[in-house]
């Protein structure tokens, strides 16, 4: 079964230090299992996806950097916004020349770096022509586009940067263009997903960002709740106050042949059950608060190290968990 | 070896007048500035602290609950010292900067500016620009009534620490340049006297940029740039003067970074900048480690434990605990060599590490107890 049918555009944002890149990175490899071909998207330059997948950093060609559980294959793109200008200009007001001048004066420099909307319009724009790229066939060239995405603070405004372009050029080419991302962003083909640790302060902008993405018309899929730790103690030792007792784990180290060989190590290990019980308990604090929103929760473990592997392990767990 | 990072003295030495907080976004930047300037404070220090997005429970606790861009004195401070704190705002700080420096018709036009109001609310820089701003401000007024003799600063949330240093600049560069005026002279005849001036390539682009943008917006930059250009001296070198306070010999740069891949090379890019720059860099510190609970029981003989006890079917909560405590361990060491990646590159660096709270840092007592954690000198007890 197709994972989030109907969905071509994946756009996964979060706090920064969530996980975001990984979780773009496994759920690229979760659509691709079972023979899709899925685009991983680079918006920001940083190599991320690069670094993620093990892979020399990624040019603006498409390049294919993993395949999927049962066939299927994940393309990356690193999308330049210089590259994109260029191509733009071209493509759109048939400018060959002036590239080259514009570039001199700083007005390529300007587009790209300083005015964000400039900037976000080349970014989602690349992103728009993507998700509705054709063959020769008249078939979808991708299954679906996942965008590595710019964090929560920053998502709406990034998306819906045809209000922003909208206030400063009301008319002309580039108002026509991102009037037609946007048809592609606000339409039901888009999940915009968020990557949360369960802490106080990824919950709360996961929820204000949920919040400001639905107020802009953005789609808004699951919520993806990254780096879990498992709870390790049963519930009642997990409310009280001591959740194992000193005197448990004195008879317990004598029964598992360990000798206490410091007076300190009862002392810790005690420490060690409060603090794990502490951190559940704000766990589930903190997930009751999202549950509250109503969003589709994606439970993701705390792996211990990231590479191609866990990457897997990611996408198995967002397989048996997503909507279908 | 690493050497340990004595953040008291830094807080102690009267010399020490600006310490700014840098690092990529989410390593507990804000908790190490707001932490860092409590400590100072109740030893004695009179202290402002500029934050840029704190936690609401965190701001609450510190009183910030208006955003009226101005400090305010922080309730619950022990000791002798002063605690103020604000948080930056960033299109206010803009506009109280056009206001200061034109008369109230002329600072009208300009704040109603479509143009303005784009560059002072959503780009790229500008919260960089204005974090920088507030900082001079806060410097001078320290300087003139003497209200403040620490100022504490946090870094705005960007993808990039070096984002900090340079976005200032660039941002200056660009309402400077030479393209802002060709665009705002574009608007009165597509590049008439300049296109003269710079040669036929300026025509040429001038052109491009009317065809793609429209004369709605050319005109808009136009009286944009003719308002501000007679209101004050250059953005650049107002960024410039702002700059060399970075420069100046009270001011120390922490670095903050938590024991992950990612943070820590960001954190290395910043440092070797700094070096670069000839700014004083004052230390590194590593948020949320995991330090080894008892070194006396390694990870593979807790295992082995938790198994005897599995197959006997005894003690459960105790076997739990073993693998726990197993996890931790390794968690532990894996962070361990992350950090020993980090010395090994840069030496001179002092480090101190802050171990992970089991619970999120909402008020002043959670604060007190990071600013106890970074300064118990737990580095060694790590290794």
């Amino acid at each position: 079964m197709e994972l989030w049918p109907g969905v071509r555009l994946h756009v996964v944002t979060g706090k920064g230090g969530t996980g975001k890149t990984t979780v773009a990175g496994a759920l690229a490899l979760a659509l691709a299992s079972g023979g899709n071909r899925i685009l991983l998207l680079e918006v920001e330059g940083r190599q991320g996806i690069a670094q993620l997948f093990d892979v020399p950093p990624l040019p603006y060609a498409e390049t294919r950097i993993a395949v999927g559980r049962d066939g299927g294959t994940v393309v990356a793109q690193a999308i330049d916004p210089e590259a994109a200008v260029l191509e733009y200009l071209q493509l759109f007001y048939n400018i060959k020349r002036g590239g080259a001048a514009l570039k001199k004066i700083g007005a390529i420099d300007f587009a790209t770096t300083i005015a964000p909307g400039l900037r976000d319009v080349l970014l989602t724009g690349k992103t728009g022509e993507q998700v509705r790229k054709r063959d020769r066939d008249n078939r979808f060239v991708w299954d679906a586009v996942v965008m590595d995405a710019p964090p929560t603070g920053r998502i709406t405004r990034f998306l819906n940067v045809n209000t922003e372009v909208g206030s400063l050029a009301r008319v002309g080419p580039i108002k026509n263009q991102a009037d037609s991302v946007m048809r592609v962003m606000r339409s039901p083909e888009t999940a915009v997903h968020m990557v949360t640790l369960l802490e106080e302060m990824p919950v709360q902008e996961t929820i204000e960002g949920a919040h400001d993405l639905a107020e802009a018309g953005l789609p808004v899929g699951a919520v993806f709740v990254n780096m879990l730790q498992a709870e390790e103690l049963p519930d009642a030792a997990l409310l009280s106050d001591d959740p194992v007792s000193t005197s448990e784990i004195r008879e317990g180290l004598v029964a598992a042949g360990i000798p206490e060989r410091k007076r300190g190590l009862v002392k810790a290990l005690h420490k060690e059950a409060v603090d794990h019980a502490t951190r559940v308990q704000l766990q589930r604090r903190e997930r009751d608060r999202l549950e509250e929103t109503g969003l589709p929760l994606i439970d993701l473990p705390a792996l211990p190290v990231i590479d191609l592997g866990a990457l897997y392990q990611l996408a198995a767990a967002i397989d048996e968990q997503a909507p279908r | 070896m690493t050497r340990p990072f004595d953040v008291d003295a830094l807080l102690a030495d009267p010399d020490t007048r600006i310490i700014v907080c840098c690092g990529s976004g989410g390593v507990g930047k804000t908790t190490t500035a707001a932490a860092m300037a409590l400590r100072a404070a109740e030893q004695g220090r009179h202290v402002v602290v500029l934050t840029i997005a704190p936690a609401r429970r965190l701001a609450q606790s510190m009183g910030l609950t208006e955003l009226d861009n101005t400090p305010r004195a922080v309730a619950g401070v022990s000791g002798g010292g002063s605690l103020d704190a604000m948080m930056l705002d960033m299109k206010r700080t803009f506009d109280e900067l056009v206001e200061a420096h034109s008369d109230p018709e002329r600072s009208r036009q300009v704040l109603e500016n479509p143009f303005y109001q784009a560059l002072s609310s959503s780009f790229a820089g500008t919260q960089e620009y204005m974090a920088m701003e507030k900082l001079g401000q806060l410097s001078r007024t320290a300087q003139e009534d003497g209200r403040w003799d620490l100022i504490v600063v946090d870094t705005p949330p960007s993808r990039s620490a070096l984002d900090f240093l340079d976005a200032p600049e660039r941002l200056g560069s660009f309402l400077d340049g030479r393209f802002i005026r060709l665009i705002g002279g574009g608007a009165r005849g597509a590049g008439r006297g300049l296109g003269r001036v710079l040669g036929a390539g300026i025509g040429l682009a001038s052109g491009v940029m009317k065809k793609v943008l429209g004369n709605q917006l050319l005109g808009d930059v136009s009286t944009f740039v003719q308002a501000l250009d007679s209101i004050f001296g250059g953005f650049r070198a107002r960024a410039e003067e702002t700059f060399r306070i970075l420069q100046e010999p009270g001011t120390a740069f922490v670095v903050v970074a938590a024991p992950e891949p990612d943070a820590v090379r960001e954190a290395s890019y910043f440092v070797d900048r700094l070096t670069t720059e000839e700014m004083p860099l004052a230390g590194l510190v590593l948020n949320r480690v995991t330090l080894p609970p008892d070194h006396s029981l390694s990870a593979e003989e807790a295992i082995v434990g938790a198994e005897r006890l599995d197959r006997e079917g005894v003690h459960s909560p105790t076997a739990a605990l073993l693998r726990l405590h197993a996890d931790t361990m390794r968690a532990a060491r894996r962070q361990q060599n992350i950090a020993d990646r980090f010395s090994a590159a840069h030496p001179t660096v002092a480090q101190a590490v802050v171990p992970a709270l089991a619970d999120d840092v909402h008020d002043m007592a959670g604060l007190r107890e990071v600013g106890d954690l970074m300064t118990a000198d737990l580095v060694d007890t790590w290794n």
